[in-house]
């Protein structure tokens, strides 16, 4: 998985995680690394009439649809001002699109040093957080993505209002 | 689980399907020998194939029904019974299967002794052999039944009984081993005899063989090759029996070769990946095209147009491949009906009409529980049992006719009876009963209209439970099922002469034509099917929007269609924009049919039909609502497909949230049923509280210029729409407008049409009527109810168009002998909306619910001059009323008036010829008025 030799072989706190990093906002988020299929640049979103806020839409990504989740929108964030990217993700043979600022570099970190959310972490970070790793001069959310799609299709009610 | 059980339980799970409907029909005409080699070879064939795959106890139960068959085709007669128990046999069979599938092939415990007993017994009843079946084969071995046939020396090449038991143990095909039944394992090789004996000449053929080799593989020859071999000379004359069960599988691919020359097995799967492929292939080939259209003249044109055509006959065959023969759905039937007939003890024939047409598999999937549903309910309720039958001067076999044909895009399948027929008085007064409908709307419905209640959940009108129907569930699943595939059910029925479902059901689900539409700049695909027609509104048209307060509505026609704007019920258009009732004088209107719904969904702009491939949305979004799914147009962009039902739920619901004040509607949520509510039209006619009449009674809705209203003889008409129809002002009240224009409700009914003056338009309402009827004295009040938070006055339209078209006031004066009525009505309503009529005719009117009643009061010294009177009465109906009055010397000469909505002339003579003077239809109360004048006058003057 990684051309990097982990330092503790045999030892499970030592495995390294690569994770695909995303800015949303300002604020850093990193991706599992195999759950990330693809990153592309959304284009021609079509939105779905009547549908949970944080879903911003579908697209046509070669002939699959894909449906975009707003992040902003999920974390309680204002609209994006550019066009930004989407990092496309497979899950249960459906396809998503999370709609973030901008793509960063794939970091491997060592699975230990995570450390759970903060406890006074926003509500809705929290919901789709699993941890922080500290990076040298800043702070990074692990993303969950299960979280991620089960909040995009729940959280209509909570958000609903403020879009 | 290997796969070469799996292939098992698939064949023998479709070979068992078949097998009952043989059977079936094998009871049905028992000396077809046909079908019973048919029956015999199924059977032989699961036997054979469970036998070599070590599924023992299967094995020994397909024997044991084996034998039973084998007798049968020997030339034992058929009986009932024996039917039963071979179908009860082949229900343990699936019942084993299925535990197989999901023990992951571990055959379920237990042994079947029972069912083995009694096959084993009743083939063992010895009968005097009958004649021999005029079969082409060459007479079947004659042997005596089972083990008698070897209390005697073994033939030459025969095996013994110890023999086969050997063979059995070491070709590891274990019979039921139970430790009692010693003498049963020899008893059921024994009774094998018959029926491999039986099984063909070609058996006999290749038994000396097998004997002598004592391998009994290619011994086990099977019904497979019966018939083609059967016109062989018979080689050997001998019982060819004593094969064992099992290891027939050479004959298996005898079968099955004879039929892989033509076909070949392919998985669902790949067909559905072809399917994909070809979708793709579709749009691709839209985007080019979509391409082509833009560059105008180009070099590939040509090409471009034969890949088009060869992508359409592509997408065609892959269709084909998916396609089915709707028989499939119905291979099951024949055993239901049958089973139900002997439950219920009814004789019934099941007809099938165009079992080989066609339509997709997942079509096919999604109606086969509907159309078991209906069959079972066709039955049930629909077949009267064989004594109903003959004293209805019937043939006592009922029949049950299922046809299927294509029609346009769709399949239309009809499941028809003959039986009793749907009874149209007792559904509308389940209808008034439930509060689906008020009676006044359910007495101007159509039958068919009333029919299509009995899809409403929780609706029936059996008298009884039984255990297959009559709980009111089903038939609203049945229609849910249907609709959601984007079909449509009605119903025709004729009382007393059966009843006819009919479906109507798109061929695929997959590729569907489409109306590309835009709106909220979005586009939309909109399913042809739902698409009755496209209307432009343009001022000076005769099409308009009409709005009322925030609802607008179009007239189109002689209907009032309510209109929703697509990208506002979407959610993505603003609401309330102001400028927005301008825009519509100008709209393209959409008119969509959801089952029984009319409505119209207004555009910003049509662009084009195009068959769109449907595509499923993601599991998150499949809750939306009013999306069914989404498709990729020609220039890649995705663009949602509008579910016309959700559509048209969802206008309901709009309807009634414009009615902001109606609290009861806002409880009920977004969801509410709309024949739960009914809509009114709210107006303002002199004081200041509004008046309504129900929307359905409004014809249109006009703005009458007043310079138009001429007087005829005094009364004042307008010429409208080439006729000069009365108008009324609503009341004393209303302001008389000299100059200008006044709003003019039009009403129109039996071909007449008035107009009614009012003041002012307010509003259209959806609301859950609960009218108080008030005694208020004026005629034209029908009662009040609280409507949108306020009280309404409900106006009597009828009260309005007897006035327009029937005696004037004067009348009201002039009488002064006031004849005595007797109104026999068990309606409270028609109680309350006939007598002030009456009275206000000069009748001394007496009212009673029911025809006892009307008895008691005619029974008491009081004398009346006339009787009104429903045909439709509970217990005692107008007929026997009108016959038990005429039983009275005292009354053969007191006019009884029959009011009834039915209008046929059967009805009108019945009622003659049961004593009623006159005939007038429910709602012509001029009709009545004339006709009391006539007869009661006269009565009225001798009294």
């Amino acid at each position: 998985m990684s051309e990097h030799v982990p330092a503790l072989i045999g030892t499970p706190v030592g495995t390294q995680q690569q994770y695909v990093t995303v800015r949303i906002a300002s604020q850093l988020f990193g991706l599992p690394i195999e759950m990330v299929h693809e990153v592309f640049a959304p284009d021609a979103i079509t939105r779905v009439p009547l549908s949970p806020a944080a879903i911003a839409g579908v697209l046509n990504l070669r002939g699959r649809i894909v449906t975009m989740l707003n992040m902003r929108c999920l974390l309680g964030l204002p609209p994006a001002e550019g066009r930004g990217m989407a990092v496309g993700i497979e899950h249960d043979g459906e396809a998503f699109g999370l709609m973030i600022d901008d793509v960063g570099e794939v970091l491997g970190l060592d699975a230990a040093k995570r450390e759970p959310n903060p406890s006074n972490l926003d509500p809705r970070w929290a919901a789709v957080a699993a941890g922080v790793h500290r990076l040298s001069g800043e702070l990074m959310l692990i993303l969950n993505v299960d979280l991620v799609l089960r909040g995009a299709g729940t959280v209509k009610a909570a958000v609903v209002s403020r879009y | 689980m290997d796969d070469l059980l799996q292939e098992f339980l698939t064949e023998t799970n479709e070979s068992l399907d078949v097998a009952d409907v043989e059977l079936v029909k094998f009871e049905q005409d028992p000396n077809n020998a046909d079908i019973l080699n048919n029956i015999f070879r199924l059977v032989h064939t699961i036997k054979g194939t469970c036998g070599f795959i070590g599924l023992t106890r299967l094995a020994a139960l397909a024997h044991a029904a084996e034998t039973l068959m084998g007798k049968f085709r020997d030339g034992r007669p058929v009986t009932a019974d024996a039917v039963s128990l071979v179908l009860t046999t082949m229900d343990r069979i699936k019942w084993i299967l299925s535990s197989i599938e999901e023990n992951n092939g571990q055959e379920p415990e237990g042994v079947d002794a029972d069912l083995i007993g009694l096959l084993e017994a009743l083939a063992a009843t010895e009968l005097p052999p009958p004649e021999p079946e005029p079969v082409p084969e060459p007479p079947a071995p004659k042997v005596e039944a089972a083990p008698q046939a070897l209390e005697r020396e073994l033939l030459p090449g025969e095996i013994s009984l110890d023999e086969l038991e050997r063979l059995f143990r070491e070709t590891k095909v274990e019979l039921p081993a139970r430790g009692k039944d010693k003498p049963a394992a020899p008893n059921v090789a024994a009774s094998e005899a018959p029926a491999a004996a039986g099984s063909s000449a070609s058996a006999a053929a290749s038994v000396p063989a097998a004997a002598t080799a004592a391998v009994p593989a290619p011994v086990s020859s099977s019904g497979a090759v019966a018939v083609a071999d059967a016109a062989r000379p018979p080689v050997a004359q001998r019982p060819a029996g004593l094969v064992p069960t099992g290891v027939p599988a050479n004959a298996e691919e005898g079968h099955a070769s004879a039929l892989s020359a033509q076909t070949i097995r392919v998985s669902v799967g790949v067909l559905e990946q072809l399917m994909t492929m070809v979708s793709e292939l579709v749009l691709t080939r839209n985007q080019l095209m979509e391409i082509a259209r833009r560059e105008g003249d180009s070099e590939y044109k040509v090409s471009l147009q034969r890949l088009s055509n060869v992508t359409g006959e592509l997408q065609d065959a892959v269709m084909r491949a998916r396609m089915q023969p709707i028989g499939n759905a119905w291979q099951k039937l024949p055993r239901i009906v049958r089973d139900l007939g002997q439950e219920l003890g009814k004789q019934i024939e099941l007809d099938q009409i165009g079992a080989d047409t066609e339509l997709d598999r997942q079509v096919l999937d999604q109606i086969k529980d509907p159309l078991t549903h209906m069959v079972r309910n066709s039955a049930d309720h629909g077949l009267e049992t064989p004594e109903e039958r003959r004293a209805a001067g019937k043939p006592e076999k009922g029949i049950i006719r299922l046809s299927a044909y294509h029609e346009g895009g769709h399949v239309i399948v009809e499941i028809a009876d003959d039986g009793r027929g749907l009874n149209v008085a007792r559904i509308k007064s389940k209808i008034v009963e439930r509060k689906l409908a008020t009676e006044a709307e359910v007495a101007k419905m159509t039958d068919v209209q009333a029919f299509r209640y009995i899809f409403q959940a929780g609706f029936s009108t059996a008298d009884k439970v039984t255990s297959v129907s009559g709980r009111g569930v089903g038939m609203d699943v049945v229609r849910t099922n249907i609709e959601a595939i984007g079909g449509t059910i009605e119903v025709h029925s004729k009382l007393g002469q059966g009843s006819a479902f009919v479906i109507k059901i798109p061929l695929t689900l997959a590729i569907v034509p489409a109306l590309i539409v835009r709106a909220a700049e979005e586009r939309f695909a909109l399913p042809q099917s739902a698409v009755v027609e496209l209307v432009r509104v343009q001022p000076g048209t005769d099409h308009a929007v009409t709005w009322f307060n925030d609802v607008p509505v179009l007239c189109l026609r002689d209907k009032l269609l309510p209109i929703v704007a697509l990208g506002t019920l979407l959610g993505l258009s603003p609401e309330g924009d102001a400028r927005r009732k301008d825009q519509w004088t100008d709209a393209l209107i959409v008119v969509l049919r959801v089952g029984a719904e009319t409505f119209g969904v207004v555009v910003d702009a049509v662009s084009h039909t195009e068959e769109i491939v449907v595509k499923p949305m993601s599991t998150a979004l499949r809750q939306v609502p009013m999306v069914s799914g989404c498709t990729i147009l020609g220039d890649g962009r995705v663009i949602m497909i509008v579910d016309p039902s959700g559509l048209a739920q969802g206008a309901a619901a709009r309807g009634a949230e414009a009615g902001e004040m109606d609290l009861s509607a806002a409880d009920k949520g977004h969801h509410a049923v709309a024949e739960d509510r009914t809509s009114l039209l709210l107006f303002r006619a002199g004081a200041t509280e509004p008046k309504a009449v129900p929307l359905g009674l409004v014809t249109r809705i006009e703005e009458l210029d007043v310079s138009g209203i001429e007087r005829v003889k005094g009364y004042p008409v307008i010429q409208y729409r080439g006729s000069l129809i009365p108008v009324l002002y609503a009341n004393e009240e209303v302001s008389r407008v000299k100059d200008g224009t006044q709003p003019m409700l039009v009403f129109s009914a039996d071909g007449r049409v008035m107009g009614l003056l009012v003041d002012e338009i307010v509003d259209i309402v959806e609301t859950v009527l609960d009218m108080q009827l008030s005694p208020s004295g004026m005629p034209e009040v029908l009662g009040a109810a609280v409507v949108a938070g306020q009280a309404t006055e409900i106006l009597d339209v009828g009260f309005y168009i007897n006035v327009a078209f029937g005696e004037r006031f004067e009348q009201l004066v002039r009488v002064e002998a006031r004849p005595k009525l007797l109104l026999v009505d068990d309606s409270a309503f028609h109680r309350d909306l006939l007598a002030p009529v009456l009275k206000g005719n000069g009748y001394d009117v007496t009212t009673c619910s029911s025809a006892r009643e009307a008895l008691d009061r005619l029974g008491d010294d009081a004398r009346f001059d006339a009787i009104v009177s429903d045909l439709e009465l509970p217990d005692m109906d107008g007929f026997a009323l009108a016959a038990a009055v005429r039983d009275n010397p005292r009354n053969r000469d007191l006019p009884i008036i029959a009011v009834s909505a039915a209008r046929d002339r059967e009805t009108i003579e019945r009622g003659r010829a049961a004593g009623f003077t006159d005939y007038v239809a429910r709602y012509d109360r001029a009709g009545l008025i004339e006709a009391l004048k006539e007869f009661a006058g006269r009565q009225g003057a001798a009294a």
